[in-house]
Formats: C-alpha cells, structure tokens, sequence
C-alpha cells in the first residue's frame, strides 16, 4: 500500500470506532451532587465556562456578568462590583467546562457548590456533568446575577439539586437514550425544543421525588419548577452528550468531531485523533426570528456548550423530527426541515439506528461528523441555537440558526493531515 | 474608451453551459463589446486575460468561485450589464430534474440514494474531473469522462486502477456512449441489436451506429474510450479492457473497433488481442491502410465502409433513396470549405479527398493533409478545435460559431462548394437544420454549393428524416452519408478530364 | 449513510468499500456530476439516473483539495 493507501485506511478504521463507541454508548442519570464532589479539581476561586478557552478581557457582557455573579454567590466576593475587580485582577481560575467532564449552556457556570446532573455512561464507565436548567428569563446562563437569580441558584444548591439527587440514589437511574427516541417522535430535536422529553421526564421523577420528599409544599414546589420549563430538559440533553463523547476523545487517527462549542466570542471544535486541541474561529451571528420588541441589534453572539447536541445527531441534525422548530427558528415552512437533516447526512458518516425520524421513514439521526467531509463540501454543522440578549441578564431575544465556522474545520483538517504525515 | 469590470461571488458554482448561456445573452446586451462567466481556475484566469477580460479583482478568485466579466463601451454600460447578470444568476434553473426534492451534494451521498448505480458520468470542469473520477473507481462505479483538459498522467493513472478494479473508464473527452440501448451524453437513439462499438472518437461512433440502424441493424453498446487511449503512453488499456468486456457480452456478436491510426505497438497489441476473440470484428484506423490482419477481422479506412463491413454489406430494410441532382459549379472556381462539428468527421472527408488524389488542408490535418495556411486550396475545418472552443460551448450545443463561419464563407466569392455536417442526436441542438438554412437563405442566390450530410437516425429527437428535408427545401444538397458529402462535393466540380 | 433498519445494533456502521459494477449488464444506472442537461435528457428517456448538485472540493481552495486526497479512503 502507498503511505496515502496506509492513512486512509487507518482514518477509516479508527472512524470505525469512534462510531462503534458513539453508538454503544448507554448514558443513565443516575445521580445530582454538588460540583465539588463530582469535580475534585474544582478549588476555590476556580470557574467553569462554556466554550473554548477565554480570559476575562475578550469576554462578552452575559458572560462576565455570570462570572461576576456566581463569584458573588459562592462568597469569593460581596458584591458585583468587587467581583468584576477580582476578576479583571486575575483572581479567579477560568476554565473550560469541557477540561473537566462538563457541559454548560450559554455562559455554562460551573462552581464547587452548584448541584450537577451526574450521568454514568455504563459502555465505557466514564461520566459527564451539568447544572440543573434555571428556567426562562432573568437567569445567570443569560448572565443574569442579580438578587433574584442568586436566590433561585441558592434554592437549587439547597432544595431541588439534593432532592433530585436522593430520587435518583434510591432508584436505578433514568436510561436517557430511549427517552430522547420517544422524544424525537414528539416533535423534539433536544436543542431549541425539548417539550416532549421534558414531559417524559417530569413523569419519570415524579413518583421517585414524592417517594423522597417529604414537604408537600416543597415538592408541589420542585414539580412546579420542573413542570414550567420547557427546556428543562436541554441541560440533559447536553450531559448524555459529554458522556457519549468523551470516550470517542483519543482514537489515533480518527476525523471525528467530539465536541463542538463557544464562548461568545470564539467557536471551538475538537477533534477525536488531536485529543484535546480546541480549532477556534469567531462566532458567526445566528440568522432567525426575535421575540416581539427584539431585534438583531440585540442580539449576542452565539454562546454555550450546548451544541454537543448537534455533535451527537440532534438539535439542528434532527431537525426534520421537529418541523415546529423551523417556524420558530425562522428557516422557513416546516416541510423545509427534512433539508436540513438531509444536508447534515453530507458531512456525517452514519445514521444512529437507535433516534429514527418517523417523518423520515425512520432514517436515523446523521451521526459522527467528518472533519474531511465538511472540508470537502464546505458544508458546516446548522445549529438551532437560542439567542441571548448582549446586555447581562435579560434572557432570550430570540431563536435561530447558525453554523459551525467552516475554518474551525479547515484548521483541524490541517493539524490531522500534519500529525498522520502527510501534511 | 471601453470600461472593463469584474465581480467574484464567492463560493458560487454553476455549470459551464449555464454560465456560457448567460455569458452569451449578456454579449448581446447594446453596447457590451465582450462577456465572460467562468469559475476562478487558473486556466480559467489565463483564458480571461487572453481575452482582455480580467480585472485586479478577481486575482484572488480560487475553482470555487465564480468570476463575472464585462468589457463595455463605457462605465454605465458596463454596471446595467453586471446588474443582469445577477439577475440571470439567481433565476432557478430550468429544466432541472426533480426541482422539488434536495439533490445530493456529492458522489457518495448520490450513491447512498442509488446503490445500484455502475456508472458515473463526469462533467465537471477538467481541474476537478480527475479527483471525481478516481472517486468514482473507489465507490466501484465506472466512468464516462466528459470533462477533457485531463492530463495524460492523470489518464493513465485512473485506467490502471480501474483495470485492477475491472472496471472501464471512458475518456477523457469521451462525449459519446451508448450502453444497453440508453444514449449517453451526445449519443443517437440506436435500435438494439448485435453489434459492438470499441470507439476513440464520438461522432466517429455517432456516424457508423447512425449507418448501422439507417441500414436496418442494431447496436449492442458502444464504448467510448477517449482519443488518447490508443496512443503509445496509454498503451489501449480501456479499450482492451472493453474489448474484454464485449466478449463476454452475449448481446455482442459482432466488433467493432473506431480510431484515427493509433502508434504501430498499440495497433498490433489490439489487433493482437482481438486475433483471440471469438467474434468477427471489423477495425477502423481512419485513413490508413489494412495492417495484418487474422481472420475474424476486417479493415475499413472510412466510417462509410465499417458500418457496411459490420452490417455484412447488405441494407436489410429497403429504404427509398434520397434524389438529389448534382449541381455543377458554373463559375469555374474549384474551392471547397468545410465546416465541421464533428472531428472524425472532418477527418474522413480528409480520407475521401486524398483517396481521391485530391490535396487537402485541415486545423486538424490527417496524415497525407496539409496545415491550414499551406497554400492548398480545399480547407476542412474542425470547429470543435480546441482554438474554436475555447471559453464557448461546442459547436453542437450551440451552433453560434458554425453560423459564423457558415456566413463568411457564403460570402466568399472564391469559393465553389461548402462542405457541412449536421450531427443530431441526444445533447446536440434542437433543429441545427433549421439554423443553417436560416443562415444560407439570407445569403441569397449568389452563393457557393452547399453540400450536407446528417448523422443520426429517425428515432433521435430531431428526426434524421426532418432534418434531411428542411436542408433540400432550404436549397442544400444532401448526401446519405458524410462520406457519401465529400465524394458529392468533389462532383460538383468542374474537372479537366 | 445506511438505512437505519438494516443494521445491527452497535456494529460497525460505516460503509464498506463498495463492489465493482458490472457495465454491460442492461441499462445503466447513472450519477452524473457536472452538466445538468446529461441528467435532465436520460431522465426523459426513463433511465434511472441521480444528478449531483455538484461544486469544487474545499470551495476551491487547491492546498486543501489536495490534503483532503491524501486524506481519502
């Protein structure tokens, strides 16, 4: 065989793989705890953002106002004002949620006593985290931080995250695969629509959190909470993603995206055979739809973690399981959101058998993207993404479309070209 | 003082009739002196600053982008002519297949659609034709290769990783197939039947399958292999290997071989080759003489005498002869211009000329012609010629440049006789008849002879049958065939006997 | 991409290199990438043929193009 016969084949193989791994994965919810158990090289004055890596000074509004926020919740800092100074001096610890077995939406704040969904992928053993989803508006993942946002983080910390988490111990955990399946036959795509997989969710929980709680008031409460967010489920979503991939992370020679993510102001990918190395190019702007007194000069640029959900077959991939979703995202008539599921087939390598699209005559959701492919065709990742406000702290303004940068791709395919010895 | 712009839309890709249609309808815009829509190629870059088209602009255009350039008598001119442009550019295309449901981006989504698919037909620009085609070889498909600017290394290259695979590529600069009765690109609707068609020339094989169905016979395929295949660093691979493949096709009973005289190694290699088949074949080097032959095979040195050769001679349906009276030239000029479409053509009536002790010159001369410009008084030209064709489209798609010619030459009071071929078929011009006759009526009484054969069959979209009969009422001289148009030719003229 | 129903749970999901056709075997079975037209005129006459919405590899860009053949299977 020639060297080039030799390269391809091993990026074949271990292609092979990354799949065999995606596919097997068997992510269960099988716990909530603080971050700090969860995460033991989480210390004091250390936090954890979404996206690639980013210092305090090229940070977008939203997400210094989380940072300063969630300073100030968890004591490093007594009011807003001294924890911008803290942060501008250098003194907390910025991360991305990525390094550490997380995943984060939009500004993805992970501290020591925040409460995280723990999901156990049972194929491989490893395990992957995030915060609970605060719900709709004033919220520190929009980079809300004022009284009322603290309160809610606090009631979390001490009520629902606990709660949850006893629920969870005294059952055998919530396989999470089979619920997004019965989702997408609902109309989900588990990124900008997760109404029915939250549903499922809510009525999986409930049993177990009557069993546990004891406060009547307090569970109308919890069930409350969960019942009123539709999204509630998108920070699931999002963790049974990290658990899937993180083991696809480290394969020799593979072209297979393993995560894809931003931080407001860079979006960064990784690819399976270059480990750990983020492929940064600046956020492109969504295109969609504003809710009413919004518009794009509003708008933030694209932010969170949250497209780990593309990375593995939904969100804008299954698109066509959500025909309500492209109205929403502003794409067009729902009929156009087979196209986009059908385009995503073009830079992926398979379908998962497992997340089938009844309006597609059960084809499965496009899997495992090729960096080769994407370079070849110039075809980018759609992604349905919210679109936060650029001012901290009023929520989202809207819904959209957006795509992965094509040079992300392009960088990557270089790096591997180079580390395979043809570059 | 002209006013010359450029536009690069990045990322934009159309295919090269297209653009060459909106090119053409720009040109004729009033005062726009010269228009051109061409993806950013290097070769592209080079034919647009030939033609005085290229801008500063679009230096850094790359295959993937489209470059738009106006020459125009002034800046207002120019800027009205952009604007169209863009219109016409965004206008959906017409005609497409299945508009409504998203086509495949690339080769292997399109199999994923087709998994029973064997063929790949290639078009793209020849910058890219090589990749797609080893692409192709890859995903087990076999390939027509349109696209011509293909290298020769890049040529050798795919045949022989598709003779390891078993599989055909057809080309370069393959513009005719035919397999299991389906005409591919510029190809004859051809009844079925015994006969197979190894051919290095399109409209060579346009001509002798269009003969054998005129005469009541059938074609099993016929395999294009590209006009290189059979010179000496080709070696023949495709067309031994499809030499191969119609041995083992029970729907072939009979061979037949179509080439301008390839080098004497490769001649005897297929000769050679063709001494172990089982069936009797008929070769056609054109214009040379029989080399040694075995047996089961015949030699013919014109398309004429293969297609009688393969059909055993004799006309199975008896079809009324078409009368024409030949016309002899009053003037007492002797000259003969021909146009052609087609290159075998053209070269034929090169054979028929010299068979006759009749000196000719061509832009694509046969052994035994001379170059244009010689002296020698005959000139057949190939207007399918490289220098003819470039930044246009063929002239069997769009007649433009044939017209032309045809114009200036009907205007020419030197000359006594023009020589034409009228190839129709699948991918040619609805009704190129139609276009000539237009041409030679509005060139009134004074004219020179026209004389015209039609290759193809009443079964193709124009009807042969049609053809043939707007050219007689149009006052043009036909003949049953392209060799049978040189011969008629030569008879028009007065001779010193 | 395969059909979702076709394979086995947990496999190898990727494509095999696929088999050599045969040519000759009866009407062909075309993809055509480049001109529209060749498509538009084999559908008229019934044969089954797939059209590319085809455009240059890496949006033209040649290095690329060149590591992405290198890079190939």
């Amino acid at each position: 065989m020639t060297t080039s016969e030799k390269v391809g084949s091993s990026i074949r193989e271990a292609n092979a793989e990354a799949i065999r791994r995606i596919l097997e994965a068997e992510p269960v919810l099988i716990d909530v705890v603080p971050a700090s158990e969860a995460i033991p090289a989480l210390q004091e004055g250390m936090i954890l953002h979404a996206g690639p890596p980013i210092d305090w000074g090229n940070m977008c509004g939203p997400m210094r106002g989380a940072v300063a926020g969630i300073a100030v919740f968890e004591g490093w800092a007594t009011d807003l004002a001294e924890a911008e100074r803290l942060a501008e001096s250098g003194a907390f610890s910025l991360n991305p949620n990525h390094d550490f077995g997380a995943v984060g939406p939009m500004t993805g704040m992970t501290t020591l006593s925040q409460p995280v969904l723990v999901v156990e992928n049972r194929a491989s053993g490893n395990h992957a985290f995030c915060t609970i989803n605060e719900g709709l508006g004033k919220v520190m993942r929009f980079g809300g931080n004022d009284a009322s946002v603290l309160k809610r983080l606090g009631w979390l910390r001490d009520t629902l995250g606990p709660a949850l988490g006893v629920a969870l111990r005294a059952g055998k955990g919530i396989e999470l695969k089979p619920l997004v399946a019965r989702g997408l036959t609902m109309g989900d795509e588990m990124h900008q629509r997760n109404l029915g997989c939250s549903s499922l969710l809510l009525r999986t929980l409930a049993p177990d959190l009557a069993r546990t709680v004891d406060d009547r008031t307090a569970l109308a409460e919890m069930l409350s909470f969960i019942g009123s967010n539709d999204q509630f489920f998108l920070n699931l979503a999002m963790v049974l993603g990290k658990a899937i991939m993180d083991p696809v992370c480290d394969i020799e020679s593979s072209s297979v995206v393993t995560a894809m993510s931003r931080n407001g102001t860079d979006f960064g990918i990784r690819v399976s055979g270059l480990g750990d190395e983020w492929f940064t190019a600046p956020v492109e702007m969504p295109v969609g739809l504003y809710f009413p007194g919004f518009s794009a000069d509003d708008a933030n640029p694209d932010m969170g973690d949250s497209t780990i959900v593309e990375t593995i077959g939904l969100g804008g991939f299954a698109m066509a399981a959500a025909p309500a979703v492209a109205g929403f995202v502003g794409v067009g008539t729902p009929s156009s959101a087979a196209d986009f599921t059908r385009t995503m087939g073009e830079i992926t390598l398979t379908q998962n058998p497992e997340w089938t699209i009844p309006a597609l005559d059960y084809q499965g959701v496009p899997t495992g993207i090729d960096i080769r492919l994407v370079v070849e065709t110039g075809i980018t990742p759609t992604i349905n993404t919210g679109i936060a406000h650029r001012k901290p702290g009023i929520g989202q303004v809207g819904a959209g479309v957006v795509r992965a940068p094509l040079a992300c791709f392009e960088l990557a395919l270089k790096a591997l070209a180079t580390r395979l010895g043809v570059g | 003082m002209s006013k010359l712009v450029n536009r690069v839309c990045v990322g934009l890709f159309l295919d090269s009739v297209i653009l060459m249609q909106i090119s053409r309808s720009i040109t004729l815009l009033d005062g726009v002196e010269d228009a051109a829509l061409m993806i950013g190629t290097p070769s592209n870059l080079d034919l647009l600053n030939n033609s005085k088209l290229l801008a500063r602009a679009s230096l850094r255009a790359t295959g993937g982008d489209l470059i738009l350039a106006i020459r125009a008598r002034d800046e207002a001119t120019a800027a009205s002519a952009l604007a169209k442009a863009e219109i016409l550019l965004e206008r959906p295309t017409v005609g497409h297949t299945g508009t409504t449901t998203l086509r495949p981006r690339t080769l292997r989504s399109a199999q994923d659609n087709l998994p029973a698919a064997n063929l790949a037909l290639i078009s793209v620009p020849g910058d890219f034709a090589a990749a797609e085609a080893r692409k192709a070889l890859r995903a087990g498909l076999n390939v027509m290769l349109f696209s011509d600017n293909v290298s020769l290394s890049e040529e050798v290259s795919l045949k022989r990783e598709a003779v390891e695979a078993g599989l055909l590529v057809m080309g370069p600069d393959c513009g005719t197939a035919i397999i299991g009765g389906v005409p591919l690109a510029f190809a004859n609707q051809i009844p079925q039947g015994a006969i197979g068609i190894i051919g290095a020339s399109g409209t060579g094989i346009q001509e002798v399958s269009s003969l054998i169905a005129q005469a009541g016979y059938g074609v099993s395929h016929a395999l294009g292999v590209g006009g290189r295949d059979l010179s000496d660093p080709v070696g023949g691979i495709s067309t031994l290997a499809a030499l191969d493949m119609l041995e083992g096709d029970s729907a072939t009973r009979h061979i037949v071989l179509i080439s301008k005289p390839p080098s004497p190694s490769v001649a005897k290699r297929v000769i050679d080759t063709l001494a172990h088949s089982e069936k009797p074949c008929t070769v056609c080097f054109l214009g040379a003489d029989a080399p040694s032959l075995p047996d089961n095979v015949s030699f013919a040195r014109t398309l004429k005498a293969t297609a009688e050769l393969a059909t055993g001679r004799s006309s199975k349906k008896k079809r009324p002869e078409f009368k024409s009276i030949i016309p002899h030239v009053t003037t007492g000029h002797q000259r003969i211009h021909g146009l052609f479409c087609g290159g075998t053509l053209s070269s034929e009536a090169q054979v028929v000329f010299l068979d006759q002790g009749v000196s000719v010159a061509s832009n694509a001369p046969i052994p035994g012609a001379e170059a244009v410009g010689s002296g020698t008084s005959h000139v057949l030209i190939d207007l399918g010629s490289d220098e003819y064709t470039r930044g246009r489209p063929h002239p069997m798609i769009d007649p433009t440049v044939r017209d032309e010619e045809l114009t200036k030459a009907l205007a020419d009071s030197t000359l006594a006789v023009i020589l034409l071929d009228v190839v129709i078929g699948f991918g040619a011009h609805p009704d190129p008849a139609g276009t000539i006759v237009r041409v030679v009526e509005a060139a009134g009484t004074e004219r020179p002879i026209v004389v015209a054969s039609v290759t193809g069959t009443d079964d193709d979209p124009q009807n042969r049958q049609t053809q043939m009969a707007k050219l007689v009422d149009g006052g043009i001289v036909v003949a049953p065939t392209n060799a049978d148009a040189a011969t008629l030719a030569l008879s028009c003229l007065v001779r010193d006997d | 991409m395969n059909k979702a129903s076709d394979q086995p749970k947990g496999g190898a999901q990727i494509k095999d290199k696929t088999v050599p056709q045969p040519l000759l075997n009866g009407p062909p079975q075309v993809i055509n990438l480049g001109l529209a037209s060749f498509a538009d005129e084999l559908t008229k006459q019934g044969t089954v043929v797939v059209h590319v919405d085809w455009s240059p590899p890496a949006r033209g860009n040649v290095e690329l193009a060149n590591l992405l053949s290198k890079l190939s299977e």
